[in-house]
């Protein structure tokens, strides 16, 4: 099914947490395409739905949620409907995921090459022993690692290391898809600088597509090409990189822009937007935005907004985008 | 005021950690966390503080409200009657010290008290302090929230930190921390755990409440942007040492110290078509342990030759308004 250039679909996604006092609607009729070769970044407030998205992508999804409806395909297949083992043919090899906090996702009494070496002999069982020291030693070069490190542990490795360890395991079946969810927040600006170039470099160089999630839109405008704002649970504005930074259309996208401080250009005056993200246990109706939206009207309100295409390439879910009057 | 309106007068301020000391023995290893630091904080103004992890910012700000004690130097604090070096005080002053100098902590999940309501997280100070009756406590509470912008007050008072948000709860611990009128706050990462949509809320009550209560602040932070909207001056510190110090916009934009430079350069720019040129340093952040007698940021600077080798750190120096380096090369 490779007629399209789209390696990822995803079609009105949504998924729930169960809880005791009710659904959390954490991802809410969410659709977007990656292409091949492609980054994109997934931005928006803790709570809003961008981790939930990578696991449900992923299909590693905790006990309580539920994907409720929606499709993913990956390279033409929609993961959704398959079975646990069916997933474990398309889980690294295909989609593979850097997770947030690198320190504590190695075990810390393995070698850094044995836990690399696990995920190897589950996915790729034909490979020879050899085959396999010489593709670690290769991750290890390509991550900006010394191949000599491999048989240390976690903890004999700085902070910036260990994220490149787990990049390097994130590439260790050649998948099509990598998703970083929050690669570098827990690392000084050097060593964050260091790695976000790393990985630029090695997505242009194995031509892999991938999915940046991160609160820091600073980081987002430097490696993505397009960009996806999330606000409770919903995809409110998609676009190229330049349209969400210079052309921002949905009101929230717009605060998320003037609120964000930065060390170049003159020192404007930092917009303050009011209130605070909504309850997902009981989200307002009509649009999710509209308590802190200021161009909100009474349709607003009562109407929920559809995620359309108002200029070519530009989705907005929005009754005003743009912050005009309709 | 007296002595030009300093506050603060930092001199050659140093905190050691010893090292893997055993139960019998004294330990040879140290952490030179803080090492010869001077800096005088004026009356009113706030100083931002920043470097990247393990380079002494919460050290500094632990020994300036004392909940550590230095290994050598001395902190001269304002009062009505001179300066008083704060590793002196004893008793009652050291009680008059801590009404006037408050700290507000990086996490609003574990600074406050689960087990406290509101009011008695915020009437807390009042209390110790024993400042003002009963009813005059409440009214402060009162008055408090609703200047960080609890509103209505009435309404959180008797709700515990768990029934909050993260924004509501850092809200608190700053009216907590200015309850008792203090001249001097040290803030160690306020913002760092807020969303950007809560967090630009949250930098802008600081800086109206240091106009309203006459508060000068030390801002301690590992994020630039932020602390260019917060400082009026910046100091930039590197394993424990300050390497540069000047106008918060003189550092940002004429940065001189090559440590400095490659900081800044590293910054991401919330700006898709704003191309960065990053100064490349060698090497990672080390531990400041028994350090050489020469420039901290010897082993990754760019300009680094023999005469950096065989002297001492650089002392910081003037390079004309008040932008001071620590460099031989600048």
């Amino acid at each position: 099914m490779s007629m399209t250039d789209n390696i990822l679909e995803v079609k009105n996604l949504t998924m729930h947490y169960k809880t005791r006092k009710g659904p959390v609607y954490a991802v809410d009729d969410v659709s977007f395409v990656v292409r091949r070769g492609e980054s994109i970044g997934l931005v928006g407030e803790s709570g809003c739905g961008k981790t939930s998205i990578a696991l449900s992508l992923m299909k590693l999804l905790p006990d309580n949620a539920e994907i409720k409806a929606g499709e993913i395909h990956i390279n033409g297949v929609d993961i959704v409907p398959l079975s646990e083992r069916a997933l474990r043919d398309i889980r690294w090899k295909q989609i593979s995921m850097v997770f947030q906090a690198a320190m504590n996702s190695l075990n810390p009494v393995y070698t850094v090459e044995d836990q690399i070496k696990e995920a190897m002999h589950y996915h790729l069982p034909r490979m020879s022993d050899e085959e396999m020291n010489s593709k670690i030693d290769n991750l290890f070069r390509m991550a900006g690692l010394d191949p000599a490190m491999k048989s240390q542990y976690p903890h004999q490795y700085s902070g910036g290391m260990r994220q490149r360890a787990v990049v390097a395991m994130a590439l260790s079946c050649d998948p099509n898809i990598v998703i970083a969810d929050e690669p570098t927040t827990a690392l000084d600006v050097i060593v964050q600088d260091g790695l976000l170039k790393k990985m630029r470099e090695l997505q242009r160089q194995l031509n892999m597509s991938m999915i940046y999630i991160s609160h820091d839109i600073a980081v987002i405008a430097e490696v993505s090409e397009r960009v996806g704002v999330m606000y409770a649970g919903k995809m409110v504005e998609f676009s190229t990189t330049v349209n969400i930074f210079h052309h921002p259309m949905h009101p929230y996208t717009m605060a998320l822009m003037s609120a964000f401080p930065s060390i170049v250009g003159e020192k404007t005056e930092l917009v303050v937007l009011p209130g605070e993200p909504p309850d997902l246990l009981d989200p307002p109706p009509g649009c999710r935005f509209h308590p802190r939206c200021p161009y909100a009207t009474s349709i607003c309100k009562e109407k929920e907004p559809e995620f359309r295409e108002y200029e070519e390439g530009h989705f907005v879910a929005c009754w005003h985008p743009g912050g005009e009057q309709a | 005021m007296t002595n030009n309106g300093v506050l603060v007068d930092i001199k050659h301020l140093s905190k050691l950690f010893p090292m893997g000391a055993g139960m019998f023995q004294r330990s040879k290893v140290f952490v030179h966390a803080v090492s010869d630091v001077s800096l005088r904080i004026r009356q009113g103004e706030s100083v931002g503080l920043v470097g990247e992890s393990g380079c002494g910012k919460t050290t500094t700000g632990k020994l300036l409200t004392r909940l550590l004690d230095p290994t050598a130097g001395s902190i001269d604090f304002q009062t009505k009657d001179g300066p008083v070096d704060i590793a002196t005080l004893r008793g009652k002053a050291m009680k008059r010290f801590r009404r006037r100098v408050q700290m507000i902590f990086q996490d609003p999940y574990e600074s406050l008290n689960p087990r406290l309501t509101i009011n008695d997280t915020v009437a807390e100070p009042l209390n110790v302090q024993g400042i003002g009756s009963l009813v005059e406590r409440e009214d402060r509470v009162v008055q408090l929230l609703e200047s960080v912008g609890l509103t209505p007050a009435h309404s959180f008072l008797f709700r515990y930190p768990h029934e909050l948000s993260g924004g509501q709860r850092q809200r608190v611990a700053i009216a907590r921390a200015l309850v008792v009128n203090p001249n001097f706050v040290v803030a160690d990462e306020p913002t760092s755990m807020l969303d950007v949509s809560v967090r630009t809320s949250v930098m802008q009550l600081m800086g109206k409440l240091a106009d309203e209560f006459n508060v000068t602040y030390l801002y301690i932070t590992h994020d630039i942007a932020v602390a260019r909207y917060m400082s009026d001056r910046l100091a930039v510190m590197y394993l424990g040492k300050i390497v540069e110090l000047g106008d918060t916009e003189e550092v940002l934009h004429h940065p001189l110290h090559p440590y400095t430079k490659a900081l800044l350069s590293a910054v991401p720019v919330p700006d898709p078509l704003h191309k960065r040129n990053p100064v490349v340093i060698k090497g990672q952040v080390s531990k400041p342990v028994n350090p050489l007698p020469r420039c901290r940021f010897y082993e990754r600077c760019p300009l680094a030759d023999k005469f950096c080798e065989t002297h001492d750190h650089p002392p910081l120096e003037d390079h004309g308004s008040g932008h001071y380096v620590a460099c031989y090369h600048v």
